[in-house]
């Protein structure tokens, strides 16, 4: 489908390589700024409006990473904007040059986010804040993030018998996908012995069940379709929908920082949980379905969180993600590969990074460029996330 | 010979007005909509947050409420490592199960800590278990409680 006046395009993706080295997260973000520029064929002061997506552990030019980018390529008079999200900040940073690019108040923009991550759990942001419901799961609980995430897997072995090795096999499949991909922090083989052999962490989840933290950072040139006609780029890959809705009340599943679910003692439960409103919101922006999809970059914090989101997104019903790993079907070579670039098991999570790398990757795999890794003849993708605390997005991009 | 010196520290909640052990049984503490019915814990003072609730929404009519004590367990896991600060751990650390338990008239799932002598072989999805208090940690002017959960003898 050739792109209409009112699409945006991707003109250009680019990545600093994951991995843990506590450099600046400003280096990160300007190696993938200038890989983005260079593959849309622009340079710097091309860019009319510059989306930042913040990083909360690197101090004040974290939290104005928009401004700290535009400063480090050289301050050009590029409008400007900074968003933090938890995990689905890349994706906001994306949303925004978007909306501004539908608006008509830009033709081209650059998205970037990069982070520099400590070792070990992540723990809340210093000082002692009593009200705050992230320092307190803290503090009364000792619920890390791994907690939560150890709930999702012990319920879907409980309703939907999964078993600790479907966790394990995620974690083999990903592990050979990402294989071959430059960007990627772990690229070695995983057996379900090894996952078998590694420490539980929070039961049932053991330490390669769970996402690293690392350092990275992705960049994206976005324009106008016009833009890109302009420049001749005739084929450009297209984002068909974004969505970052919000949960409909009552939120019925835990996530961080929560102590408690809403109740739904007063209204009923709404018909799509979280992560399955997000996915559904971008499928009618798209005007596609699940059915419509060749591959899926999904959020898996966890292995198990993997099968949430097979279904979530709709390439399976409730309770069959497991049949459907099993089936080989979400493996590269299945109907529906699901993380060809090795997810978060590959790369570990660099929070404002993560989801302009998903994009990276579909923009990639839709152009035929995922070397060692590359999806058949893919025409749509989509990428999901949940930032938890109530943040999360949908992006669909398809050629 | 050494004098074993009598325990003269308070014994208080580590979180003031969270839960309540008045009458022996220990119950969480939170608030509920006037107008709609809609319960909240923690505690919510603010507004109903309820979008479709038909009152002030200004939190006039948030009272207080008090939560069934017992539940049936959704899901469960455990901390095999310590957790970062502000956790407070017990030296030696000490690995300890975590509960979401749905309470059934609430129609909600609430987290807490389960007792020290439950580990995560001794819960199931679905088993029923009820609120007790325990130590969450001790300090040399207090030792500090938290609601925790244990399954229903």
């Amino acid at each position: 489908m050739s792109p209409t006046t009112n699409d945006v395009v991707v003109l250009g993706a680019g990545m600093h390589p994951w991995g843990k080295w506590g450099r600046d997260f400003v280096e990160y973000g300007l190696a993938a700024a200038r890989a983005a520029l260079a593959d849309a064929g622009l340079t710097w002061p091309d860019v009319q409006y510059v989306a930042g997506a913040d990083t909360i552990r690197n101090g004040y030019p974290g939290f104005v990473s928009g401004a700290t980018f535009a400063q480090a390529l050289g301050w050009t008079g590029a409008r400007v904007s900074s968003s933090y999200a938890a995990c689905a900040s890349g994706a906001q940073a994306i949303a925004n040059a978007r909306a501004q690019i539908l608006a008509g108040l830009a033709d081209v923009a650059l998205v970037v986010g990069a982070d520099t991550t400590p070792k070990g759990f992540f723990k809340p942001v210093g000082g002692d804040r009593p009200d705050d419901p992230d320092w307190l799961r803290f503090r009364l609980l000792g619920a890390s993030n791994p907690t939560y995430f150890a709930l999702y897997a012990r319920r879907r072995m409980a309703l939907y018998g999964a078993s600790t090795d479907d966790f394990a096999a995620v974690k083999v499949k990903n592990a050979r996908h990402g294989l071959a991909n430059p960007n990627a922090r772990y690229r070695k083989e995983v057996t379900v012995e090894d996952v078998r052999a590694s420490a539980v962490v929070a039961d049932p989840l053991r330490l390669l069940d769970i996402c690293a933290t690392s350092d990275g950072g992705a960049a994206l040139v976005l324009a106008s379709a016009d833009y890109a006609r302009r420049h001749g780029v005739t084929d450009p890959v297209r984002i068909a929908g974004l969505s970052t809705v919000t949960p409909t009340f009552p939120k019925t599943v835990l996530d961080l920082p929560d102590f408690a679910t809403d109740s739904a003692m007063t209204v009923p439960p709404p018909d799509r949980p979280f992560r399955a409103a997000l996915a559904h919101a971008a499928y009618e922006e798209a005007g596609l379905g699940p059915s419509d999809l060749s591959f899926a970059e999904v959020y898996d914090l966890s292995t198990a969180l993997e099968l949430d989101w097979c279904e979530d997104v709709g390439l399976c019903a409730e309770g069959e993600a497991e049949a459907l790993l099993r089936s080989g079907a979400t493996a590269l070579g299945g109907r529906v590969p699901v993380n060809p670039s090795g997810g978060l098991a590959c790369f570990g999570e660099a929070i404002p990074a993560q989801a302009i790398a998903q994009v990276c990757e579909l923009t990639w795999q839709l152009r035929g460029r995922a070397e060692g890794r590359q999806v058949e003849n893919p025409r749509a993708g989509i990428a999901v996330n949940q930032g938890l605390f109530g943040h999360g997005s949908a992006i669909i991009a398809t050629t | 010979m050494s004098e074993t010196r009598p325990d003269t520290r308070q014994r208080r909640p580590a979180a003031e007005g969270w839960f309540t052990t008045a009458d022996g049984v220990t119950r969480l503490l939170g608030t509920r909509c006037a107008s709609c019915g809609t319960p909240y814990f923690p505690r919510n003072a603010l507004a109903c947050r309820n979008p479709g609730c038909p009152g002030p929404r200004d939190g006039s009519d948030l009272v207080p409420h008090e939560f069934s004590p017992r539940g049936r367990v959704w899901s469960y896991t455990d901390a095999r490592y310590q957790p970062p600060p502000p956790y407070v751990p017990a030296e030696p650390f000490r690995p300890f199960a975590i509960v979401a338990v749905e309470l059934a008239d609430e129609r909600m799932v609430v987290l807490g800590q389960a007792v020290p002598e439950v580990t995560v072989d001794d819960l199931a999805v679905g088993m029923e278990v009820e609120l007790t208090e325990g130590v969450l940690f001790e300090d040399d002017e207090a030792v500090h409680t938290v609601w925790m959960w244990r399954p229903v003898r």
